[in-house]
């Protein structure tokens, strides 16, 4: 039996230890993991809790993140609860099991430390691995601050061991601005927080061996295509759902309040910044300034990135006159996933609102309130023109000339 | 500690009840299928199997169909060894805290590679399995060749074999890279137990996979795997075959207890010559040219080199 950890009602966190003391507190029963830069400390942390008795279940130190997720899959299968993190490199190294995972329906929840991936190599945060596993069939969860990551990884683990889910999940934060910035995080008790997520009921458990079974199975033309559909159907019909349902449960719970999709201020703006990460925070701040200048600005924090909010995102922004889309990663030879999603989100909606993109903080380059207020100009420019009055794409914060397209 | 199981004789043995259907999409002659039947026969124990991507994997588990009566999971082609791994430590975990379905039983978790999954594109995960002591058995299905995809090379292709990707022709005589020593890799690691097996040596075989299973840690298998389809013999010739690469010393049968104690199992009353291995199969018919004649004169150079070593390390205990 694990050790009861005692803790302050708020403890001085940053993101990484928020998301251990999560695993922690959840009881996992299998952690099979590989360091890399920034989640290592999410690891070196759950080895010092099982080095000195806070938990009982097995930690496994693999050789690659490749086989940290080979492993998760292999612990998930055989039924427990089973958790690892990662980042970049070690993420990209991931993506083919990824796929498994999903494709398998097994409940695995991967803190995304996020990371830039090379080359040239970089250490710092941006949002290339995140979008790397957009297509992967895994629920993706987005962070903002430690308070996020330790809340979210609770409610990840809910929402995938559901047995009418059985998906798995990604809690994705920062890295460096949230991994490794300490903040003020309201905890939980150890019992609080196991019970909200509650026993690992297992499902298609190898370990049963009365009722042996076959994962991981082949389908060709005839089955695949099903097989697939019924995964999709999953994460839209039951997955969406559920997680609203689990916000709301969570909410009822500890009092902190999470949504599909994060407006702010965004009820009677005119022109709306679209971000996810760290720069929600930074770009509310802004929109504060703005508004006591009297401009109708407004953010909007993307959540779940997937499955997809479309319905809920369409309605937020369903007045809105000019929207700012701002990726975290570099689009490599189109308009950003952000746009892409926004654009695509609206189409059919009937709005007439002017849409555009900006690329920005690649590397962990920051984002500044300069940038902001900058960005609110051109959408101000762009609601009163009623059409783009800039590049449709612009860099932000790039060094030597401006670069933009289309 | 579970019984070992008493097998009096082969009939028996072949008519026990098997946990691996007839019913598969293997092909006629095929010996991963004996191999398969051969280790899970040799326990009563319940089993917990994994394979890599490969011949095994796509011919048992075509939706919705199954040939396994024991759970099996199949993730890709490089990670069997650390699917079984990752199962392995969920038992770890559910035992510590009391959540096993079925406490008093103790299965056996057993992962199957063909030499592709193994020598190759595997070798890391199998090592990292290995470096950490699961408790599992990792059994290589051998047949020298990546047989699922049509036969292209593996690093366990032996020199002058036809590979579909070192294919003989006017100027190449095929593969020029020696066979990797996979055996005396896996002993490297200190593991408690590593064999080399052949299915027609079924008594040694049987013996050396329950002594793999009474083992603690990891245990590696290396089974012969005579393919019909690539090494080009008729499919009721599996057996012949294998019998001419024990006896020939091409696949001598031994076995390397914690890294160090090695010891034959098998020494042929006749030692056959290389050359009548090597001539029973299409895969190495380039060979018997006048061009190439040398060739099979140093396969027996290597063979007899081999097997001279393995006997001083036998009887050096080292």
């Amino acid at each position: 039996m694990a050790d009861t950890m005692e803790l302050r009602d708020i403890e001085v966190w940053d993101g990484n230890m928020a998301a251990s003391q999560a695993l922690r507190q959840v009881q996992v029963d299998v952690v099979a993991a590989y360091p890399i830069t920034p989640s290592t400390p999410i690891v070196e942390n759950y080895a010092n809790f099982e080095a000195n008795g806070y938990v009982d279940g097995e930690f496994v130190m693999v050789e690659s993140e490749h086989a940290a997720m080979s492993g998760c899959i292999g612990a998930s299968a055989a039924g427990g609860r089973v958790a690892t993190a990662t980042s970049s490199q070690g993420f990209a190294l991931m993506v083919e099991t990824l796929y498994s995972a999903s494709g398998m329906r097994l409940p695995i929840i991967l803190n995304v430390v996020n990371r830039a991936i090379g080359a040239p190599l970089n250490v710092n945060g941006d949002h290339s691995d995140m979008y790397l596993g957009r297509d992967s069939g895994w629920i993706q969860f987005d962070a903002y601050c430690p308070q996020d990551a330790y809340d979210l990884n609770f409610i990840a683990f809910k929402v995938a061991e559901d047995h009418d889910v059985r998906l798995p999940a990604m809690v994705h934060q920062d890295g460096f601005m949230t991994s490794h910035t300490a903040q003020g995080v309201h905890t939980m008790t150890d019992e609080e927080g196991f019970n909200f997520v509650g026993e690992f009921k297992p499902m298609n458990d190898m370990l049963d061996l009365d009722h042996p079974v076959t994962h991981g199975v082949q389908t060709e033309e005839d089955w695949h295509f099903e097989h697939k559909a019924r995964q999709h159907h999953a994460l839209m019909t039951v997955a969406l759902p559920k997680i609203q349902e689990t916000f709301d449960a969570f909410e009822k719970y500890t009092g902190r309040k999470y949504n599909l999709v994060e407006a702010y201020k965004v009820e009677d703006a005119d022109t709306v910044v679209v971000c996810m990460g760290t720069s929600v925070e930074t770009a509310m701040e802004v929109v504060d300034e703005l508004r006591a200048k009297g401009q109708k600005v407004g953010v909007v924090g993307i959540r779940v990135f997937r499955p997809w909010p479309l319905e809920q995102l369409a309605e937020v922004l369903k007045n809105v006159k000019a929207i700012g889309a701002l990726d975290r990663s570099s689009p490599h030879g189109t308009v950003g996933m952000l746009y892409n999603e926004i654009a695509g989100t609206m189409f059919n909606t009937g709005t007439k609102a002017v849409l555009t993109n900006y690329i920005y903080g690649l590397g962990g380059r920051d984002l500044t309130k300069v940038h902001l207020v900058g960005i609110f100009n051109d959408l101000k420019a762009n609601m009163d023109a009623g059409k783009p009055t800039t590049p449709l794409q612009q860099y932000i914060g790039l060094r030597g000339p401006k670069l933009s397209f289309f | 500690m579970s019984e070992i199981k008493k097998i009096k004789n082969l009939k028996e043995f072949s008519t026990s009840a098997d946990r691996f259907e007839g019913a598969n999409l293997l092909c006629p002659g095929c010996a991963h299928s004996i191999i398969v039947r051969e280790v899970l026969n040799a326990t009563n124990d319940d089993l917990i199997l994994a394979a890599s991507t490969g011949c095994l994997e796509v011919c048992t588990a075509v939706y919705p169909y199954t040939s396994w009566d024991a759970s099996w999971i199949h993730i890709g082609f490089e990670n069997g060894s650390t699917a079984v791994a990752g199962a392995e430590a969920m038992y770890k975990a559910l035992k510590k805290k009391g959540r096993l379905k079925q406490p008093d039983r103790v299965p056996k978790f057993v992962a199957f590679g063909g030499d592709g999954a193994t020598y190759d594109i595997g070798f890391q995960w199998i090592s990292g399995c290995f470096e950490r002591g699961h408790n599992m058995m990792y059994v290589c299905l051998d047949n020298e060749v990546y047989a699922n995809t049509g036969g292209q090379r593996s690093s366990s292709t032996p020199i002058g074999s036809s590979a579909t990707t070192s294919p003989a022709g006017s100027t190449s005589y095929g593969e020029k890279k020696n066979k990797k020593d996979m055996m005396a890799i896996m002993a490297a690691h200190g593991a408690p137990y590593v064999a080399q097996v052949s299915p027609s040596k079924w008594k040694d075989m049987v013996a050396k996979i329950q002594k793999g299973f009474a083992a603690e840690g990891p245990v590696f298998i290396n089974a012969i795997s005579p393919c019909t389809t690539e090494w080009k013999f008729a499919p009721e010739d599996t057996i012949a075959i294998t019998d001419l690469a024990t006896d020939s010393l091409v696949f001598p049968l031994y076995e390397i207890i914690n890294g160090s104690e090695l010891n034959i199992t098998y020494r042929p009353k006749n030692i056959i010559p290389v050359r009548d291995y090597l001539g029973a199969q299409g895969r190495f018919k380039h060979l018997f040219t006048k061009q190439y004649d040398y060739l099979i004169g140093e396969w027996q150079d290597r063979v007899d080199a081999k097997w001279e070593q393995l006997q001083r390390r036998e009887e050096a205990r080292v």
